[in-house]
């Protein structure tokens, strides 16, 4: 009997705008409208504003290591677009700034996550996001998981998760795949493939030809875009989330991008990949394709790309004021959301942290007469 | 009122909960239509649907991972580890998520869980069915561990962890599941976490224990003579521990044997001890001895009755520290 084939799939890619500015004015029809690009473009220069402030307080002594967002923002700006705004969740990792802040969340608090301060963390209560996930592949379980809860509660929302290229080498990035598809949860599995995991490239990271094929292995829709192209990166979303909406479950998306950057602050990418690679990818950069494109439409001007600048600055200088000019946490702060309701003996090693090496009973351990026969 | 076990108690409780709270669901590997491998949860998929007692791919850290997402998203999720030697691959989202969630987010995100898990010896089962590793959680804050012994504590600790609003982890002597039945309320009941059962009360020595070892501890008190009067608690909670019942036992007795299946060093019999040496050091007739697993991998089950803290063993603990 001749064998015959089971399972057969193809990988599509979509690009729309590229790097010349040129758009697919077919595959755009119905995405983003010349206000919105507008949009994103402001909201992209803000956001690589941010991230050389950041970098300048990091280098400055007054913050901890930052991982620059550079050269990936189209795909927070085109996703975050997609999804409603305080109603479908965001889960992300740490380069997705200008998604978390076009949903609401106040720019300084991701200033101080990395200022070391957990009230950065504090999520508002109209913001549907989880903070910051430093470890790498473990947080998209729990957007399968709230998108099962939203499914179970009749709920109309999506989850979005955004991790790298390798973090798809994990095994929760699997068993999050695996139980969003059987479970035909609401979310949107979004890899920005930007080709290196600190120093180690994709290729090395995985052998497979695209990271996209991995959705195949659990009956996952999937596609490869353009991740430098805010109209891929918005319509990609938009169909996906809109998929999930109608009950049709996950869906995943391999952004194709790059990180200009260093992996973070306390990296040195110069050790480990060569210029001429980060060159040809400078000149893929979102914002000069975006302006090309808003040029060559008479969308814009110098003089507003100036205004633009200018008002960039001014936004990030303010946000880089309130996070070093909030008051230092206090101690007790680190007790007291350990749970809902202290246990007595963490209540006392509260009370007792900067007062008896015991922490139990002061007269008991001799502390409290000291004085008298002083 | 119905005369019911371990297996019986926790079953009906769920069911309790779950017709009482539709944010509460069962999530867990043969948890459905086969009930669980210990037939804990037989009958609730029938009862409640399968979107409330589901059946999950084979994989206990997507289980705890889904499960904190569940949570999140405003469920009451009830997670079922089927042994406790398959929560290592769950490790990673309880100690490094749920656990974590409500503190590094300053009370912004909450991760209201019960894990059930079956735990420790006695039962004759294959390898790394037999552990108790009660201490790396207490060991780690931001999670509450809870292990009852009694069919009765097992629905009162049950309903306050599920209401609790922190990750509880639940776990269940398997040894106990069916050893016994006893009266349980039809009603709603709860047990506070974090406070001990004194089982027995006595003067002369303090018997601290948790789990399936109770009933040795039992088993050792027959056997003593009429005129040894001990004193036995039964932990319930691990974590938070109740201190409060220790120290003033001890402050009575003067004298304490901790007895747990879990290896000595670092276990719960460690901390037990330092506690008391830190608030009841001027009371103290003896050492605290420590009657537990041996700090070797839990044999299989042939020797498994030569690791565990049976009665003799415990019993000799008992003489040795009276005789101090």
């Amino acid at each position: 009997m001749p064998k015959k084939v089971v399972y057969s799939a193809n990988i599509e890619h979509m690009q729309i705008l590229d790097e010349d500015g040129t758009l697919d004015t077919k595959l755009a029809k119905g995405t983003l409208t010349d206000e919105q690009v507008v949009y994103l473009y402001e909201q992209i220069t803000t956001c690589r504003q941010f991230d050389e402030i950041a970098f300048k307080l990091q280098r400055s002594g007054r913050m901890g290591t930052y991982p620059q967002n550079k050269g990936q923002e189209a795909n927070a700006v085109g996703a975050g677009l997609a999804l409603r705004k305080g109603h479908d969740w965001i889960v992300p990792c740490y380069r997705e700034n200008a998604a978390l802040f076009m949903h609401g969340l106040p720019m300084h608090y991701i200033l101080l996550h990395w200022m070391g301060d957990e009230r950065g963390n504090q999520i508002p209560e109209q913001c549907n996001q989880t903070p910051i996930a430093i470890p790498i592949g473990t947080h998209m379980l729990h957007a399968a998981g709230i998108a099962w809860a939203c499914k179970l509660r009749g709920e109309d929302r999506v989850v979005a998760t955004f991790f790298g290229d390798g973090a798809t080498s994990e095994g929760d990035f699997h068993a999050a795949m695996n139980f969003a598809s059987v479970m035909q949860a609401p979310v949107v599995f979004y890899c920005q493939n930007n080709q290196w995991a600190i120093s180690t490239p994709r290729e090395v990271q995985m052998n497979s030809e695209t990271v996209a094929q991995k959705a195949l292995a659990y009956g996952m829709p999937t596609i490869q875009i353009d991740g430098n192209d805010i109209f891929a990166t918005y319509k990609a979303t938009r169909d996906a989330a809109g998929l999930a909406r109608k009950g049709g479950g996950p869906t995943f998306i391999e952004a194709v991008t790059y990180r200009l950057g260093d992996h973070t602050t306390a990296d040195d990418a110069r050790r480990y990949r060569d210029q001429g690679e980060v060159d040809a990818w400078q000149s893929k950069d979102p914002l000069i394709r975006i302006r090309k494109y808003m040029e060559n439409k008479g969308l814009w001007s110098d003089k507003q790309q100036t205004e633009l600048e200018e008002r960039a600055v001014r936004i990030v200088d303010e946000v880089a004021k309130t996070a070093l000019e909030i008051e230092k946490p206090v101690p007790a702060d680190f007790f007291n959301d350990m749970y809902a309701e202290l246990p007595t003996d963490l209540l006392r090693q509260r009370e007792t942290m900067r007062t008896t090496s015991i922490g139990i009973d002061p007269e008991q351990a001799g502390l409290r007469s000291q004085p008298q026969q002083a | 009122m119905p005369q019911l076990t371990l297996v019986q108690a926790i079953n009906t409780t769920l069911a309790l909960e779950m017709a009482h709270d539709d944010r509460v669901i069962l999530l867990g590997e043969d948890v459905g239509i086969n009930g669980g491998v210990f037939r804990v949860t037989e009958g609730l998929q029938e009862k409640f649907g399968d979107d409330r007692v589901v059946d999950t791919p084979l994989d206990e850290s997507g289980i705890m991972g889904s499960a904190i997402g569940l949570a999140i998203g405003g469920m009451r999720p009830i997670p079922e580890i089927q042994f406790e030697g398959f929560l290592g691959p769950a490790y990673d989202q309880l100690v490094n998520h749920a656990a974590r969630m409500r503190t590094r987010t300053r009370g912004a995100i909450t991760v209201p869980l019960t894990v059930r898990v079956p735990v420790g010896g006695g039962i004759h089962a294959p390898e790394l069915h037999s552990d108790s590793p009660e201490a790396i959680y207490a060991h780690t804050p931001g999670l509450k561990v809870v292990m009852p012994c009694t069919p009765y504590d097992a629905k009162g600790l049950l309903l306050s962890a599920i209401r609790d609003p922190d990750p509880v982890i639940y776990f269940e002597p398997k040894r106990v599941y069916r050893s016994f039945r006893e009266e349980v309320p039809d009603e709603d009941y709860t047990i506070p976490l974090g406070q001990a059962k004194v089982v027995s009360e006595g003067d002369d020595i303090t018997v601290v224990t948790w789990g399936a070892p109770v009933f040795q501890c039992l088993g050792a008190l027959d056997n003593l003579p009429e005129d040894v009067s001990v004193e036995l608690i039964d932990l319930r909670t691990i974590y938070p521990l109740d201190i409060e019942t220790i120290v003033e036992s001890v402050k009575k007795t003067g004298r304490c044997v901790v007895v747990h299946e879990a290896p000595k060093t670092a276990g719960m019999g460690a901390e037990i001890s330092a506690l008391i040496q830190e608030h009841c050091f001027l009371h103290l007739e003896a050492p605290v001895q420590r009657c537990a697993g041996f700090d070797t991998i839990m044999p299989y089950y042939k020797l498994e009755l030569d690791y565990l803290p049976e009665t003799p063993r415990i019993q000799k603990s008992i003489e040795e520290c009276l005789a101090y």
